[in-house]
């Protein structure tokens, strides 16, 4: 072996050695954050976390009506996302993709795929906090919802894409109409993968912050009339967390681990039903 | 009769149909247009009366109701910058390693749990910073490098180092924002390299290249625009981002003077004041709203016009 070969070789062993320890430091950050969070949120996690209301500090409580406001509100934002997403998505693949607007439509979903979500909350609270003096769960819904339909819009015309045109032209054949075509065939053959975008969307709008500060502002206490104020257990976590109480402080970290895990639990339940589609 | 007939009978939903898809596509862009007006709307008042200064001045005060914004910009440009230079490398690493050296039964679950750790909200970041990060830079490194270079003061290293040792400033804020892109950056970057046809890389490697040449020679340059693409869309995230970098930033409103001041970004500023706010405040606020969003939106056009000449 040449000098120059030895060296050669050398050179890509140190680059595969470097690559091999930048994972390795990424993966002990990562590790690292996820310890944090089990260990911390572990041990308050009991049965009150779920049966009583965010307590005021130094007694007892537990989260209840902020799991509940947050359930109600991505519940709410999740039924408008998937409605607007889907129809856009639908539009964009089956439609008027290829049109000059619809090449707009597209590039702007993808700016609001990533705009700041702090940005969404304060468009929400012009729109709809300012106007009707008061903060509301109906407005954080729509908040959320802004952030999940760009998900959903990209995963739906994706997913669209993917279906062989034979089912297209099979369901026109047959004398379906575009609309027969797409809601009987189209959307049946892409289900799961519509469902998958939809998880997505959810799974990103779970642990979102920065919007509800502004829209539904968070309540101590258990409501479940949307046009009020709503607790929700991101805005628990910052309220808690940035407090000087111990007990706060805990319960910012239970809040942390049930978000953490339920978003890990819809991300898996995604991948896994977007596995199996794939499978066939 | 019709076999005309029979087709149109069946056709009435679809105008209806199309219409409404078409209406819902619209809403879409509707709502980033109402973002930008409504920023520019609520931002006005502050625009107009401070002009420039509001760019240029870091003087930041409710109570005699002046305002300048340029702390929080470029404390919002400064960590966002900071965390890209540490993510980066990493987040190439990362790809590299997984796409290029490990084995299926290691790429695969390492490649999997990266995407999943993409997905943890950015608030559990931000928490996990000021309860674990925070405490422990301060008593292990800012404290000790302060104290070692306290006899002599006017020195770059001691400048660079100075000040409060509480552990929540901008290197401490950009360290969180960098541990949060990572995942995303790397499994962005992953798909990028695995979209390159394997052709490529078997050619070059039959040529006689070892594995750091096919992958610096070869496979970096054929997607080199789509890697910047990422490159933007990962300071895309970084500059918005509000929750992660709010806790340890030290929320304070000059221009930093040094890597371990406490700053402010746009994000940490509207988070922590907004709801307090009102009149020309509540403008300001609006008004720094607007320039994150015009920086967030050139730097996302831009990584998606990349992206796309990628064909990725």
């Amino acid at each position: 072996m040449s000098a120059r070969l030895i060296r050669r070789k050398l050179a890509s062993q140190i680059f595969m050695v470097v690559c091999g320890i930048a994972t390795l430091i990424a993966l002990t950050a990562l590790v690292l954050i996820l310890y944090t969070l089990v260990t911390r949120g572990i041990g308050g996690l009991n049965l009150e976390i779920f049966t009583q209301d965010t307590p005021a500090p130094g007694s007892p409580g537990g989260l209840r009506n902020t799991i509940v406001g947050s359930v109600m509100m991505c519940g709410v934002a999740m039924i408008v996302a998937l409605v607007v997403g889907v129809l856009s998505g639908t539009w964009l693949a089956e439609i008027g993709g290829d049109t000059p607007y619809g090449h707009a439509v597209r590039f702007l979903n993808d700016v609001l795929l990533s705009a700041p979500s702090i940005l969404v909350g304060l468009f929400v609270y012009q729109m709809l906090v300012e106007p009707f003096h008061g903060y509301s769960g109906w407005a954080g819904a729509v908040a959320l919802a802004i952030l999940a339909t760009p998900i959903v819009t990209r995963t739906t015309e994706d997913i669209l894409n993917l279906q062989p045109n034979a089912l297209r032209e099979a369901g026109m054949a047959l004398g379906g109409s575009q609309f027969i075509t797409i809601r009987k065939v189209i959307w049946k053959a892409a289900g799961t993968g519509l469902l998958t975008g939809g998880l997505l969307g959810f799974a990103r709008i779970s642990g979102e912050t920065a919007p509800l500060l502004f829209t539904s502002l968070g309540n101590n206490f258990l409501d479940l009339d949307m046009s009020h104020r709503m607790g929700a257990l991101p805005i628990a976590m910052y309220n808690f967390a940035l407090s000087p109480y111990d007990d706060w402080n805990k319960l910012a970290w239970v809040a942390a681990l049930l978000v953490a895990l339920a978003v890990l639990a819809v991300n898996i339940l995604g991948r896994w039903l977007a596995r199996d589609k794939s499978g066939h | 009769m019709s076999e005309e007939k029979i087709l149109h009978k069946s056709d009435p939903f679809d105008p209806v149909f199309r219409y409404v898809a078409f209406a819902a596509a619209t809403l879409l862009m509707a709502v980033l247009g109402g973002i930008v007006v409504s920023l520019l709307i609520g931002g006005w008042p502050a625009l107009s009366k401070f002009g420039l200064n509001f760019f240029i001045s870091t003087t930041w005060n409710p109570v005699t109701d002046v305002y300048g914004g340029a702390g929080p910009i470029v404390g919002t440009i400064v960590s966002s910058l900071l965390a890209l230079a540490m993510a980066l490398p990493i987040a190439i690493g990362i790809a590299v390693f997984l796409t290029q050296f490990a084995p299926k039964f290691i790429s695969q679950p390492l490649s999997i749990a990266v995407e999943l750790l993409a997905g943890i909200p950015s608030i559990v970041y931000g928490m996990c910073g000021l309860f674990v990060l925070a405490p422990v830079f301060a008593a292990k490194v800012q404290l000790p490098l302060v104290m070692a270079l306290s006899n002599n003061p006017d020195s770059f290293w001691a400048k660079l180092v100075y000040g409060v040792p509480n552990g929540a400033n901008i290197f401490t804020a950009s360290l969180i924002l960098a541990i949060m892109i990572l995942p995303y950056m790397s499994a962005v970057f992953r798909e990028l390299f695995r979209s390159i046809p394997p052709q490529v890389r078997e050619a070059a490697f039959g040529v006689g290249a070892t594995p750091f040449e096919v992958i610096t020679g070869v496979i970096i340059p054929y997607v080199k625009k789509g890697m910047v693409g990422v490159v933007m869309l990962g300071l895309g995230r970084a500059l918005g981002e509000t929750m992660a970098v709010t806790f340890i930033i030290g929320n304070s409103h000059g221009f930093p003077k040094s890597l371990f001041d406490s700053g402010s970004t746009i994000a940490s500023t509207i988070a922590n004041e907004f709801n307090e706010a009102s009149g020309l405040h509540t403008s300001a606020l609006l008004a720094l709203g607007l320039v994150l969003f015009l920086i967030t939106f050139a730097v996302l056009a831009l990584a998606r016009a990349l992206l796309s000449s990628q064909r990725y």
